[in-house]
C-alpha cells in the first residue's frame, strides 16, 4: 500500500461504514449510494452543484494545506474567507459602477488582500511573541463574524432585504455561471480554483520561499541552521493561507449572490481542515478531496428529499467517518505493515 | 497525483453504475407535498412546528405524501426547493421569509408547480402567498402582559434582527402602553443571522438578565431560542408569552398565553386546496377577523389568566376589529 493510495483506501472504509449506518437506519445501502450519486453527479444542474460546493473548499484546503506546510495550524480560514467576502461586497456595493475587467480586479484584490490581512495577524502574533496560533485563529473567526455582522447590519445593510445582508455588487463585478450548468453556480471561480491550486503546488515545491516554508515544517531547527528566518515565512505563510481563504469571495460574492450574507458559509473555513487532511495537503490531493465533499454535501440534500430514514445529517455521518478513517492513518500503517511483513 | 484524481472519480464512476443498477422506479399518483422549514427546524414547537403540524394532519386526513426538509444553511434552500421542482413535487411550501428569494427565482423556472410561501409575498401566478397580521396579535397579548404586571414593567425577546421581528415587538410595546400607559418595555434580540432562530441558551441569558431587572413577563417571539426564555421563566418564577404555536403547556402555570400565528392551518388550507385541484396563487391575509392571529385560552393557562382577563382581551380584540384601536404596524411606519 503506497502512501499515496491510502486516502483513497480511507475513503472507502469511511464510506462503507457510512453505508453499514444507513443500512441500521432501515434503509437499502445501494439505494443510498444510488442516491447520492445520483445526486451529485447525475444532471448537469446536480454535477454544477457539486462543483459549486468543491470550489470554495478548493480555496480553504489550499488555505490550511499551505499553513501545514509551514508547520502551523490554520484554524482562521474561516473568519478569513469572511473578511475576504465583505471586502468583495464592500467593493462592489460602495461603486457600484464599476465596468467589467476592472470591477473583478477590484473586488478580487479586495478580498485576497483582507483574506491576507486577516490571516497576517496570527501569523505576526506567532513570530514575534511566541502565542500559539490555533487560539489567536480561533478567536479571529469570532472578531471577524462580529465585524462581518456590524458592517451588514449598520453600514452597507440592503434596505430591501428582510434578511441581513450587503446592498449588491454592480453589475460590472458579477461572473455570470455557465449556462451548461442549467442554472447552479458554477462560472470562472471554478478554473480560478484549479488554477491557484496548481500554482501553489508549484510555488510550494519549485520555488526558494515555498523551499523554505517547507522546510521550516518539517525540521525547524535545520531551517534555522540553514539561515531561514523562521518568523518571517510563519508570516508569509499565514498571509498566504489568508489571502487563499479570502479568495472563496469570488465564487461565492462575485458568481452567485453578489452580495455579502453574514450565514453565507456552510463551514467552509473548518471543512477545509479536512479537506487538506484528506488531500494530504498535496493541490491534487485537495481538489480530488474537495470534489468529495462537494458531492457528499449535494448528495445529502436529495437523500434527505428521497429517502424516508436518512436525513442530511447522515452525510455528515458520512464526512465524519471518512474524516475518521483518513485520521486513523497509524492504525492503517499498522494493519498494512503487518500484512507486508514477510512470514 | 493525477493517478489521485483518476482514482477518486473512477470510485465515483463505480457508484454511478451502481447506481444505475439500483435505481428502483416508484410510481406513484398520490399528491406529493415538499414542506421547507427555517432554520429553526421542526421541533422549535413554535413557528416551525406549527407548520409541521398543519402538514402533517393534511398527511393524515387528505392521505397526501409529504417530505419534510430542513436547511442546513441559507444557501441550502435554492438546491432543496429546485430539486423538489425538478421531482416533480404538486406542492412545494416554503416556511419563512428567508426563501422569498428562492422560491420567487424556482417558481419563475418551473411555472407550471405550486408553490407557497409563509411570511413573504412573491407575486407570481404559480404562488401562494400566505401572510399574517403580527402587530395585531403582539398589540393584543402586549395588553394582557401589561394587566398581569404589577410593576407594569414587560420584556420583549425577539429572534433574529429583521423587520418581521420589529413588527411584533413595535405592537407588542404599544399594546402594553395601550393597556398601561406607564408600562416599561425592554426589548432584546437573539442575533443578527439566521442562526438567532436556534439559539435558546442566548435567549436564556437574555431572559434571565431581563427578569433581574424587574421584568414581570416576557413575550419570546424567536422561534426554538424562545425555548431558553420559557426555562428562565421557571428559573424565575416569572411569566412568558409564547408564539406561533400554542405554547401553554410547555411549562404549565408559567405561561400567560400564546400569541397564536395559525400557520398550521394557513400550510393545511392550502394543501387541501391544491389536492382538490383548486390551487390559486395570490396573497392569503390571516389577522384577528379570520382567526389567522389570536391569542389562546386552554386548561394550562386557566390559573395565570383568569376570566376577568380574557374578557378584557376579547373586548380589546372587538375594539380592533372594529377600528376604534389603531395598532401600529411596524411595514407601514412612516420612515
Amino acid at each position: 500500500m503506497t502512501n499515496r493510495l491510502q486516502p483513497i483506501f480511507a475513503v472507502a472504509v469511511g464510506l462503507a461504514l457510512g453505508l453499514v449506518v444507513t443500512a441500521l437506519a432501515g434503509e437499502n445501502p445501494l439505494h443510498v449510494l444510488a442516491v447520492l450519486a445520483r445526486g451529485a453527479f447525475g444532471t448537469r444542474y446536480g454535477l454544477g452543484l457539486t462543483l459549486a460546493y468543491a470550489t470554495p473548499l478548493v480555496f480553504t484546503g489550499l488555505s490550511v494545506a499551505v499553513a501545514f506546510r509551514a508547520g502551523l495550524f490554520n484554524v482562521g480560514a474561516e473568519g478569513q474567507l469572511t473578511m475576504g467576502a465583505l471586502a468583495a461586497a464592500a467593493v462592489g456595493a460602495v461603486w457600484p459602477g464599476w465596468g467589467a475587467p476592472g470591477a473583478w480586479l477590484a473586488a478580487g484584490t479586495a478580498a485576497v488582500a483582507a483574506g491576507m490581512a486577516w490571516g497576517a495577524v496570527p501569523g505576526v502574533l506567532r513570530a514575534w511573541r511566541g502565542s500559539h496560533e490555533v487560539i489567536n485563529t480561533i478567536m479571529l473567526n469570532f472578531i471577524a463574524a462580529g465585524l462581518a455582522n456590524y458592517v451588514t447590519m449598520y453600514v452597507l445593510r440592503n434596505p430591501a432585504s428582510q434578511n441581513p445582508e450587503t446592498r449588491p455588487v454592480g453589475p460590472g463585478y458579477m461572473l455570470a455561471p455557465w449556462a451548461w450548468f442549467a442554472g447552479a453556480p458554477v462560472g470562472w471561480g471554478l478554473p480560478l480554483a484549479i488554477g491557484v491550486a496548481v500554482a501553489v503546488g508549484w510555488w510550494l515545491e519549485r520555488s526558494v520561499t515555498g523551499l523554505e516554508l517547507r522546510a521550516l515544517g518539517e525540521n525547524e531547527p535545520a531551517a534555522r541552521a540553514a539561515g531561514i528566518n523562521a518568523g518571517r515565512v510563519r508570516v508569509l505563510a499565514f498571509a498566504l493561507a489568508g489571502g487563499l481563504a479570502g479568495l472563496v469571495a469570488v465564487p461565492e460574492v462575485l458568481g452567485n449572490t453578489g452580495r455579502f450574507r453574514p450565514a453565507f458559509s456552510a463551514q467552509y473555513g473548518f471543512l477545509g481542515i479536512a479537506v487538506a487532511l484528506l488531500g494530504r495537503n498535496r493541490p491534487g490531493g485537495i481538489l480530488a478531496a474537495a470534489l468529495l465533499f462537494g458531492a457528499l454535501q449535494k448528495g445529502a440534500t436529495d437523500l434527505d428529499m428521497e429517502t424516508d430514514h436518512v436525513t442530511r445529517e447522515l452525510a455528515l455521518v458520512f464526512q465524519a467517518l471518512i474524516i475518521l478513517a483518513v485520521a486513523a492513518e497509524g492504525a492503517w500503517e499498522m494493519v498494512f505493515r503487518r500484512r507486508a511483513r514477510p512470514c | 497525483m493525477m493517478r489521485w484524481i483518476l482514482f477518486a472519480v473512477g470510485r465515483f464512476a463505480v457508484g454511478v453504475s451502481l447506481a444505475a443498477l439500483a435505481a428502483a422506479t416508484a410510481g406513484a399518483a398520490e399528491f406529493r407535498v415538499g414542506l421547507v422549514l427555517d432554520r429553526g427546524g421542526k421541533d422549535d414547537k413554535s413557528f416551525n412546528s406549527s407548520a409541521f403540524l398543519g402538514a402533517t394532519e393534511a398527511k393524515t386526513k387528505l392521505g397526501i405524501a409529504l417530505k419534510v426538509v430542513e436547511a442546513p444553511d441559507d444557501n441550502a434552500f435554492e438546491p432543496m426547493i429546485r430539486g423538489m421542482a425538478e421531482k416533480r413535487f404538486d406542492l412545494i411550501i416554503g416556511i419563512g421569509f428567508a426563501q422569498q428569494e428562492v422560491i420567487q427565482k424556482v417558481a419563475l423556472q418551473f411555472p407550471d408547480r405550486h408553490f407557497a410561501i409563509v411570511d413573504a409575498r412573491v407575486a407570481e401566478p404559480n404562488v401562494r402567498s400566505l401572510v399574517f397580521a403580527e402587530h395585531e396579535g403582539a398589540f393584543v397579548v402586549g395588553a394582557i402582559a401589561a394587566w398581569s404586571s404589577p410593576g407594569g414593567k414587560v420584556g420583549f425577546v425577539g429572534g433574529m434582527d429583521v423587520p418581521l421581528i420589529h413588527r411584533f415587538a413595535l405592537a407588542y410595546e404599544a399594546g402594553a402602553k395601550h393597556a398601561n400607559p406607564r408600562a416599561v418595555v425592554t426589548t432584546s434580540f437573539v442575533g443578527l443571522t439566521s442562526a438567532a432562530w436556534n439559539n435558546p441558551p442566548r435567549a436564556h441569558e437574555l431572559a434571565v438578565s431581563q427578569y433581574d431587572s424587574g421584568v414581570e413577563v416576557i413575550f419570546a417571539a424567536a422561534g426554538a431560542s424562545g425555548l431558553g426564555v420559557f426555562d428562565a421563566a421557571e428559573e424565575k418564577k416569572k411569566l412568558v408569552i409564547g408564539v406561533d404555536a400554542n405554547q401553554d403547556g410547555l411549562k404549565p402555570g408559567r405561561v400567560l398565553t400564546s400569541m397564536l400565528k395559525r400557520v398550521d392551518q394557513a400550510v393545511y388550507a392550502s394543501i387541501a386546496e391544491a389536492q382538490a385541484g383548486r390551487f390559486a396563487g395570490g396573497v392569503r391575509e390571516f389577522g384577528l377577523a379570520n382567526q389567522g392571529v389570536d391569542y389562546s385560552t386552554d386548561q394550562y393557562n386557566a390559573q395565570v389568566l383568569p376570566a376577568a382577563l380574557r374578557q378584557r382581551a376579547d373586548a380589546l380584540k372587538a375594539e380592533i376589529l372594529a377600528g376604534r384601536v389603531q395598532v401600529p404596524d411596524y411595514y407601514q411606519r412612516k420612515p
